[in-house]
């Protein structure tokens, strides 16, 4: 089934397309704009994502790189200050960590330690991986790490429309953007415009309506949260579900005007609660709280532990469509014994067809 | 002038200076040649005397980290570059500042900590700025700045112009992994940059000897195919002419090449004072390299009235930087703010 969706017509393009897309358009459009990163110039052409833009553009503006990520990181900032617009591209976000000096740093405090001289317009684009037993090493949602840096913003679409409009409006910003991504977002579809257009960072979009609880759902977890909601609606439970797309900036007004609404708030992220974004997300609705109005609060994401290999294990690391509408279910009625949904029908969650923009 | 003898030690034959007529032709010198490399050494020098002078006020709101005695590799280096070429020096980064022409009063302002500084007082000593002129931010974090040089080397070629860039770094960052991966990037692209070593054989107060396997720094960087040279005596104008070998060959698309600067701190890590007396280093280890002082060389090479004019210029600018940096006023409250992102 389809969602509702602004866009219900016109083209449907794949995440990885839309992200190709994005690139290729700015990259016609701005001859600053340059693409690079370890195996975006080979045969797999990053999942898709960079397939094209090597014959299109060239060697001298679409490269692979040494295994030198701390160094390449810091060769994006350089070329950012002397006014070009890098796009540095990395498969996994576990390798984000290689690039943490230059991103936070150098990359995050440049305009403001030199009293903005200098300009770092740069976007890392990560994708986090999943199943296949990616395990400890190629499968963490890092982006908490770079919501706490003052000077960056930090972007995690959930689906083909924001991939590209996302994509487009991190290039053409003037501070370095994390462009997070998710492996399993890669081949789903949305309707995406062939023009070129921008989603704006710091403004959440509300993706469906509902007056019982408001579900917040990052990255890959907003398409586990509308299935839960699925599983909810057939017991007559209707959340409001929430994608905050930017996590910095990050709307607040959108999600805490939610929870007061219905006076209960999930965040599921695709990482760790401890001290992540859901914690952030969480704090700051209560914080805002005014007059007694107490909304009930809950954090899911991964198990506090490392992700495991094995799928047995996987499934219990994971929040998933049934764990995320139990949780629910709990808040909401909270007199009635646990639920858990029928597990075919958790399955068959796994079929619904999600398109955004939502 | 008679033209010094090179002893620098090339690991390779000087491609640059390959004849002696070559040699003599970058280091042919006229007088005006002479009070200008003069000009810069001495103003460095008493800038950071008066830095000295003042510290113990705690007017100066910033950690220094003086150039005093390295003077000389800044100078030599800088002097060899066009206005549009660009550096990126370290937290030890005013004699590079200086030398390629930042804003003395800017400089001042920002270590006193007030809104007219370099960076509107955000910065410090350690993060001196002159975009301006073509100084790119120092860093605080040793290495930093090599692969941002580099990335900086990457965009000129990509604009096909002729510019070069000069990454100033220790001997300490040769040691963090971003130097070999920087240096190998840019060899792989054959970018215009000139990487600049100032061995000053310390590491804070670790020597070289309880840091290093072997010595060979220049062999090491050899393997890469970069070329590389060393100058073991802080000669000014053994240096300068070459750097001005090397960036002929960088404006020719030669890529990277490399000197090892041997030099010589003559004060502490951080801080204005003298510290001999911690131990770790002797003072007669300082002594050859005080008797080679350049700035003292280049004033003999100078007619006495001739130098003391410079003299009364340098101390007339170093007497109104600080009046501008005394009377500028601190930033307001909402200074916190701004800058945070590009624009705001």
């Amino acid at each position: 089934m389809q969602m509702s969706s602004p866009a219900h017509e016109g083209r449907l393009l794949t995440y990885a397309d839309a992200l190709r897309e994005a690139v290729a358009q700015e990259m016609r459009l701005d001859s600053r704009v340059f693409l690079f990163g370890l195996d975006v110039d080979d045969h797999k052409a990053i999942q898709g994502s960079t397939r094209g833009l090597l014959e299109e553009f060239g060697a001298e503006r679409v490269f692979g790189t040494p295994l030198s990520e701390d160094a390449m990181t810091g060769v994006a900032v350089g070329a950012a200050i002397a006014g070009m617009r890098p796009i540095h591209v990395h498969i996994r976000m576990d390798f984000l960590l290689l690039c943490m000096n230059q991103l936070v740093n150098v990359a995050a405090k440049s305009s403001y330690m030199y009293g903005g001289q200098i300009r770092v317009p740069m976007v890392v684009r990560s994708m986090i991986g999943k199943s296949w037993g990616q395990g400890a090493q190629h499968s963490q949602g890092l982006h908490a790490m770079f919501m706490h840096v003052p000077g960056l913003k930090v972007v995690a679409p959930s689906n083909a429309y924001d991939a590209k409009g996302c994509m487009i409006a991190a290039i053409r910003d003037d501070n370095p953007v994390i462009f997070v991504e998710h492996r399993l977002l890669y081949y789903t579809d949305a309707f995406v415009p062939e023009q070129s257009y921008r989603v704006a960072f710091g403004k959440a979009r509300l993706c469906t309506q509902g007056d019982d609880i408001t579900i917040v759902g990052i990255s890959n977890m907003l398409m586990e949260c509308l299935r839960a909601r699925e599983l909810l609606a057939d017991i007559g439970i209707f959340a409001e579900v929430i994608d905050p797309i930017s996590l910095a900036p990050l709307d607040m007004a959108t999600i805490a005007n939610s929870a007061r609404r219905t006076g209960r708030l999930l965040v599921v992220d695709n990482a760790w609660t401890s001290c992540g974004a859901s914690a952030e997300i969480v704090a700051r609705v209560v914080e805002a709280g005014r007059n007694g109005a107490a909304v009930q609060v809950r954090r899911m994401g991964y198990a506090p532990t490392p992700c495991p290999t094995t799928p047995a294990l996987e499934h219990e690391f994971y929040p998933d469509p049934a764990k995320i509408a139990k949780v629910a279910h709990a808040m909401v009625r909270p007199e009635e014994p646990a639920w858990t949904p029928d597990p075919t029908q958790a399955k068959l969650a796994y079929y619904l067809k999600f398109r955004g923009p939502f | 002038m008679r033209v010094l003898a090179f002893r620098t030690r090339a690991t390779k034959a000087l491609p640059m200076a390959q004849t002696a007529a070559d040699a003599n032709a970058a280091c042919h010198l006229g007088a005006a040649d002479i009070e200008r490399i003069y000009r810069s050494l001495r103003l460095i020098r008493r800038v950071e005397e008066e830095i000295i002078r003042i510290y113990p006020t705690d007017r100066i709101k910033s950690p220094v980290h003086l150039s005093i005695g390295q003077e000389a590799v800044s100078v030599g280096i800088c002097d060899a570059l066009r206005p549009d070429d660009v550096i990126a020096p370290t937290y030890r980064g005013h004699a590079a500042y200086l030398a390629k022409g930042g804003s003395l009063s800017a400089m001042m302002a920002e270590l006193y900590g007030k809104s007219t500084g370099v960076a509107g007082g955000k910065g410090g000593s350690m993060h001196l700025v002159d975009m301006s002129r073509n100084v790119l931010g120092t860093s605080a974090v040793v290495g930093t700045t090599i692969p941002v040089a580099v990335g900086y080397a990457f965009a000129l070629k990509s604009m096909k112009t002729d510019r070069v860039v000069v990454a100033f770094f220790g001997d300490g960052a040769t040691e963090e992994g971003v130097f070999a991966e920087s240096i190998n990037f840019a060899a792989l692209r054959k970018l215009p940059v000139l990487f600049v070593c100032e061995n000053n054989f310390y590491a804070i107060h670790a020597p070289v000897s309880r840091r290093w396997a072997s010595d060979k720094l220049c062999e090491r960087v050899e393997t890469y195919d970069i070329p590389a040279y060393r100058c073991d005596d802080g000669d000014v104008l053994k240096l300068r002419s070459l750097a001005l070998g090397a960036v002929r060959r960088l404006r020719g698309g030669a890529g990277p090449i490399f000197i090892e600067c041997r030099t010589y701190r003559w004060r502490e890590h951080v801080g204005p004072n003298f510290d001999f007396e911690a131990g770790y280093r002797s003072s007669a280890e300082m002594e050859p390299w005080l008797k080679n002082d350049q700035v003292e060389r280049l004033a003999a090479l100078m007619a006495p009235e001739k130098q003391a004019k410079i003299d009364a210029g340098i101390e007339q600018d170093i007497t109104q930087a600080i009046r501008f940096a005394e009377s500028s006023p601190f930033p307001t409250a909402e200074a916190l703010y701004a800058n945070v992102f590009a624009g705001t």
